[in-house]
């Protein structure tokens, strides 16, 4: 009997096991156990949420490994970490510390702003984030083996991660449409390979779960995600810097589950407790735009 | 495919002697993905390769209008947790002692298990057997292999295993339909006890419909022994 491992099928089986869930980004093991008791699919393991870092400021990096250790010991649904764009030693790291899936995100403060990671070397699977179909297809062409759209994270709110997401919507129905004599120039214009251009019109998705991330602060934004077409949830800032992390946790969780019921959403958007506050984007300096990191 | 097909075409015939009624009832068959979390729209698609109907399961009153239910691969303590708050459960449990046939995969073969290794909320404990989650260790672990077809017949069968559970021991009387190989001591990975199957591995993220159809047949058996027994029963009050 032949066994492998760490093969696309089982790196992007996993993402597929995470549909229809909540990705919650969590800083302690308490944090992380309240997500898992809400119902959460998988927890992000991070320092600080991204509405911290981005008052804080400064250079943000992986997390400290012991804080990473302390919420695997927490909790048994799976752990993501994140690593800063380009900086493959850190996620060497996290693949060390057994991190089940690492997010290589513009939430940290890039290491390289020409190169990606080539996530193919690695047996731990990455999530890349994601403003076009265009941005989804060349990080999967260097071995994400999960997308989500970025969205823009510490925000609360929801503009970007539906501008974003209707990006890549639009983008692969459009798609649909056009002839092969059409790919190649339009794979150029996107600046993505051919081959996964046509795997997209094929199969009339992205060839991998397809998560929303990036300013989802409530029942209802979640579920509105949920209908533009996400597979599932990161919620960010928007669950611990809520008033009642637990109760926004289990409502945002049932409007995941629960998206094209109306009633229920009714339901679980009804007498909430204050979600975070939230940011209008164009008041946000130019510099501070997480998504504009990585191409 | 073809064993699937010819299967359903049998017991359509076997029924077109009696009232259309049936055979329409039949045709009818749905079965249902449980839908709360997981990999639930590949097993709906796999189901409609093989050409039967889907009810994606969310409620207890979308469970009751299904003849069979298949728990997807997922998040086990996600899936656990949701079926008790939407109040799934119990009508999960009681129409599989009125033998619903349900197959759990990956996840749903956790909650399906009387024993569970390391799950902090209860399952739905109705195959005796200990199944413990997460058992071959974390995700750079999970693992392809192929498995000898077994009772399945045709060749081997490409299994996907994903942060698997591993099934400890089964009590006697449950059937084991799959195992891994010599060096892994031909530990089980599918089993059979009454109209309950478990799998820890991912049929649905292959093109291999061997188990689905095998499930659809259970399913379709159960589908015409209810319309049987409604037919006598409104027989027998006229």
């Amino acid at each position: 009997m032949v066994v492998e491992t760490a093969t696309q099928t089982v790196k992007a089986g996993l993402a597929q096991m995470l549909k229809g869930g909540v990705i919650m980004d969590v800083v302690t093991p308490e944090h992380a156990r309240i997500a898992a008791e809400a119902g959460a699919c998988s927890v992000m393991a991070l320092e600080r949420v991204p509405s911290d870092i981005r008052s804080s400021g400064g250079v943000a990096r992986m997390s400290d490994p012991s804080l990473i250790r302390g919420i695997i010991d927490a909790v048994s649904i799976p752990v993501m970490a994140k690593v800063r764009i380009g900086h493959f030693v850190e996620a060497s790291i996290l693949e060390a510390l057994g991190v089940d899936y690492i997010d290589e995100s513009e939430v940290l403060t890039p290491a390289d702003e020409s190169f990606h990671i080539n996530k193919h070397q690695f047996a731990v699977p990455f999530v890349c984030g994601c403003r076009d179909l265009g941005e989804a297809l060349r990080r999967i062409a260097e071995g994400a083996a999960m997308i989500r759209t970025k969205g823009e994270a510490g925000t609360g709110n929801i503009v970007e991660a539906v501008r974003h997401m209707r990006a890549v919507q639009g983008a692969i129905s459009r798609l649909q449409s056009m002839g092969d004599e059409e790919l190649v120039s339009y794979s150029r214009d996107i600046g993505a390979p051919v081959e996964l251009v046509r795997q997209t019109r094929e199969m009339g998705r992205l060839p991998v779960v397809n998560f929303a991330a990036g300013g989802v602060a409530t029942p209802a934004d979640a579920a509105l995600m949920m209908r533009l077409g996400a597979d599932g949830v990161f919620v960010g800032s928007g669950i611990f810097k809520s008033e009642e992390p637990a109760r926004m946790a289990n409502a945002i969780v049932r409007a995941v589950t629960h998206y094209e019921d109306d009633d229920i959403l009714a339901d679980v958007s009804t007498d909430l407790p204050s979600a975070m506050p939230g940011l209008e984007i164009d008041k946000i300096p130019e510099s501070e735009i997480l998504a504009k990191r990585g191409w | 495919m073809v064993n699937g097909t010819r299967k359903r075409l049998e017991l359509v015939t076997a029924l077109s002697t009696n009232s259309m009624g049936e055979a329409e009832r039949l045709g009818s068959m749905v079965v249902g993905v449980l839908a709360l979390q997981g990999d639930f729209a590949e097993h709906a698609a796999a189901v409609r390769r093989v050409g039967a109907n889907v009810l994606e399961v969310r409620t207890a009153e979308q469970l009751s209008r299904v003849d069979g239910l298949i728990i997807p691969g997922g998040e086990s303590t996600t899936i656990a947790r949701l079926m008790i708050a939407y109040g799934l459960r119990e009508p999960i449990v009681e129409r599989a002692r009125a033998g619903l046939p349900i197959w759990g995969t990956c996840a749903g073969a956790i909650l399906l298990a009387e024993e569970i290794v390391t799950l902090d909320r209860p399952g739905l404990r109705l195959v005796p057997m200990t199944v413990e989650r997460n058992a071959f260790g974390r995700q750079i672990d999970s693992f392809e292999a192929d498995l000898s077809p077994g009772v399945l017949g045709g060749g081997a069968l490409h299994a996907i295993f994903i942060r698997a559970p591993r099934i400890r021991s089964v009590a006697d009387g449950v059937e084991v339909l799959l195992r891994l190989g010599p060096e892994m001591e031909h530990e089980p990975v599918a089993v059979q006890w009454r109209s309950l199957m478990a799998t820890t591995f991912h049929p649905e993220l292959t093109e291999d419909t061997r188990l689905h159809e095998r499930f659809i047949a259970m399913c379709e058996a159960y589908a015409a022994e209810a319309s049987r027994s409604a037919l006598a029963a409104a027989g027998g009050s006229g």
